[in-house]
């Protein structure tokens, strides 16, 4: 048996240099990093992704806000009778907020005429009244029954059906508690698109994806940091519009987060989906952008972001909840306002993941790196 | 002498017209610097991203370091550092979050400390690369490419659109990675480039290698050591151009002759030879001397002898 004789061989060429050793995941971790810092560094994408959204709530919410119950503004013609006519108004058993002023005819129906009265009360003197009112004017035609309920409640009518009227302004049914889950599912399809699509188009255009393919870096790795990144941003994304509709409108959830996270997550890759298939093949961020739009327009109109999708017509109706965006919005829309389990919503869920897969198999055949 | 890159009857047509690349060979061998010279359009760029494993050619036959790209992709990644004609890096990312970035790709990167001081890039490590000049983008761009301690450096058109301090700085670095062993094959239009740079190049044209050879070796053998030009003051009946050149071209020493509209350019192994033959046979014409210089012959000239075009034209 010999012993091996090891002897250095060959000229030490490289001079010695501070070599280190990378782990399996060290490139998808330093693509996850780069890109959140980016995305850090953008102001555009933090306005667009998390302040636009707010502020549309807010404006909306404001806007659409349930009143309450406000005052009728009405005017009594100064006159005989006129003083009768207002303390029989202040005498009403159940006392409607009337705004009551006195004043003479021309100036009351001046008032009326711009608005600033629902209705002209003109006593004829002899115990009765007029009503001056405006049809078209819903609020007009409303201060009119209500005032005549008053006055001939007050002149001892009696009403001899027994009724109770309640107001229905509870949190989960108002317009603020449908706008923010479409907000979101149109804040997850926004995001995604231009987060994945523009995104990977730009880089090609910039050739960094073909400098990236030149390196030992594993494909599926710079995918699955894309993809990290938006399901971080969704999650920061949805927690805040969440978080203001309860702070700022006393919104309820009425679902587990778990489940919300859960169908937010799968809309989000779903557009990611989207977004990559959009992205497979074009070379300038020109040409992504139009087709970006195109592919979300039909989602912006049909998809019940704003409104609800019911008022199309019954024969589109089932093309309409085809459509990824309707699918998210539906489901959103039942686990937060009414805690609909996600076992009975596997429909729209399989929509999602019909549209993400689909999208995603395509744009693994077409996607061009270079 | 190991075979650091090889490919054999290259061929790339674009789109089924545009034959961009039409049988090339090449044979670069470890520890040279090598450099594909061409004017615009000659298909260097569709030549090297074919050898960088970055664009399949339409058909031939690639190897690097005797691996071809069908086998071992993955494994061939990791020996070659790559700097493209045109890339845009990420404007929002530091210097230093860039380099660690590319090295986090490869099993054995160097310390992106060690690259920033290399490519002195130390003092802009913590600057957005939107901040950078273009020399310092340039350095960058080859630093991404030396952090993965590559065997072969490609580099497309490095020091284009640089000021000569960058460029300077840019060879210099270049010629420290081929002292410690590397292997470079670049590319660029730049003859003076070619000729301090490389040890050996391959004038392209049109898709194929027109001469090749070091870049002294080209210059004697194509371009002839000197180059004597001169114009005859214009004088009524004289005889025509193209007689004319037939006479120079007998002239001793004269390897070639080149007339760009009157201004005539000789290559000439030995002007003492040359010139006072010039000037008898310039009187027997009658004629007088407009002009005479004489200087060393460069690669431009090569190419012009080869093309009857400029490098830079266009
Ligand atoms: N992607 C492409 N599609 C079609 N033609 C191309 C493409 N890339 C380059 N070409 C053409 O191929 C030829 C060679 O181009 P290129 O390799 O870039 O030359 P060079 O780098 O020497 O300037 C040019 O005529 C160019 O127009
Ligand atoms: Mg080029």
């Amino acid at each position: 048996m010999s012993v091996a004789q090891e002897t250095p061989t060959g000229p030490v060429l490289q001079k010695p240099t501070t070599v280190r050793q990378n782990g399996r995941w060290s490139g998808y971790r330093h693509l996850l990093m780069a890109r959140m810092l980016e995305l850090k560094r953008e102001p555009e994408v933090v306005f667009w992704v998390f302040v636009f959204p707010l502020l549309l709530a807010l404006g909306l919410g404001i806007a659409f806000r349930n009143k309450p119950e406000e005052s009728i503004p009405v005017a009594i013609v100064a006159g005989r009778g006129s003083g009768e006519a207002q303390s029989l108004l202040a005498r009403a058993p159940r006392p409607e907020p009337f705004k009551v002023q006195v004043l003479n005819a021309g100036e009351a129906r001046k008032g009326f005429r711009l608005g600033k009265f629902d209705l002209v009360i003109e006593p004829n003197g002899n115990g009765g009244v007029e009503y001056w009112y405006d049809p078209a004017r819903p609020e007009s035609v409303l201060a009119k029954t209500q005032v005549n309920d008053a006055l001939q409640a007050a002149g001892g009518r009696n009403d001899v059906i027994a009724t109770n009227a309640v107001a229905s302004s509870e949190p989960g049914s108002r317009y603020i508690d449908f706008l923010i889950p479409g907000l979101l599912g149109m804040n997850l399809m926004n995001s995604g698109m231009w987060g994945i699509g523009f995104a990977l188009v730009d880089m090609r255009q910039r050739k960094l994806l073909k400098r990236f393919v030149g390196t030992p870096m594993r494909r599926g790795d710079f995918l699955l940091a894309l993809a990290s990144s938006r399901l971080i941003l969704m999650i920061i994304e949805v927690g805040l519009l969440l978080a203001f509709g309860v702070i700022f409108f006393h919104m309820r959830v009425l679902g587990s987060i778990a489940a919300i996270a859960f169908i937010a997550g799968l809309g989000s890759l779903t557009f990611g989906g989207v977004g990559l298939l959009t992205a497979s093949r074009a070379q300038k961020i020109e040409s992504v952008s139009g087709l970006i739009n195109l592919v979300m327009m039909p989602m912006w109109i049909f998809s019940g972001v704003f409104f609800s999708y019911e008022r199309f017509p019954a024969v589109i109706q089932p093309l309409i909840k085809a459509l990824p965006l309707t699918a998210l919005n539906d489901a959103l829309r039942a686990s937060i306002l009414e805690g609909t389990p996600l076992t009975h919503q596997w429909l729209r869920l399989m929509i999602l993941v019909v549209w993400g897969g689909i999208s995603f198999l395509l744009a693994l055949r077409w996607f061009r790196w270079t | 002498m190991a075979v650091a890159i090889q490919c054999r009857d290259l061929r790339k047509t674009y789109d089924g017209k545009v034959e961009a690349v039409r049988g090339l060979n090449l044979e670069i061998h470890a520890g040279e610097c090598f450099g594909l010279l061409g004017p615009n359009g000659a298909g260097k760029t569709t030549t090297i991203e074919i050898l960088e494993g970055l664009l399949p050619p339409t058909s031939g036959h690639v190897s690097i370091l005797g691996h071809t790209w069908q086998q071992n992709e993955r494994e061939m990644r990791e020996w070659l550092g790559i700097s493209l004609q045109e890339t845009r890096l990420s404007e929002k990312l530091t210097v230093r979050e860039t380099i660690e970035l590319f090295a986090s790709f490869y099993r054995e990167p160097r310390s992106s400390g060690e690259v920033l001081e290399q490519l002195q890039l130390t003092e802009k490590a913590d600057s957005w690369v939107g901040k950078l000049s273009g020399g310092q983008r340039q350095r960058l761009a080859v630093a991404t490419a030396l952090v993965s301690n590559p065997k072969i450096l490609f580099l497309d058109e490095p020091t284009t659109g640089l000021d000569p301090q960058s460029r300077r700085q840019l060879w210099d670095i270049i010629r420290a990675f081929q002292g410690d062993g590397g292997t470079v094959l670049l590319t660029t239009h730049y003859m003076d480039e070619a000729e301090r740079l490389c040890d050996r190049l391959a004038i392209v044209d049109h898709g194929q290698v027109i001469a090749e050879g070091s870049p002294a070796d080209l210059i004697e053998r194509l371009g002839g050591h000197h180059v004597v030009e001169f114009a005859l003051s214009s004088n009524g009946g004289a005889s025509a151009p193209g007689i004319l050149n037939e006479t120079w071209r007998t002239l001793p020493s004269v390897e070639s002759v080149r007339d760009e509209d009157g201004l005539v350019a000789l290559s000439v192994k030995e002007p003492h030879l040359a010139i006072p033959a010039l000037l008898g046979a310039v009187q027997k014409q009658g004629r007088a001397l407009e002009h005479l210089t004489t200087r060393q012959a460069s690669l431009e000239d090569v190419f012009v002898r080869l093309t009857g075009r400029h490098l830079r034209e266009e």
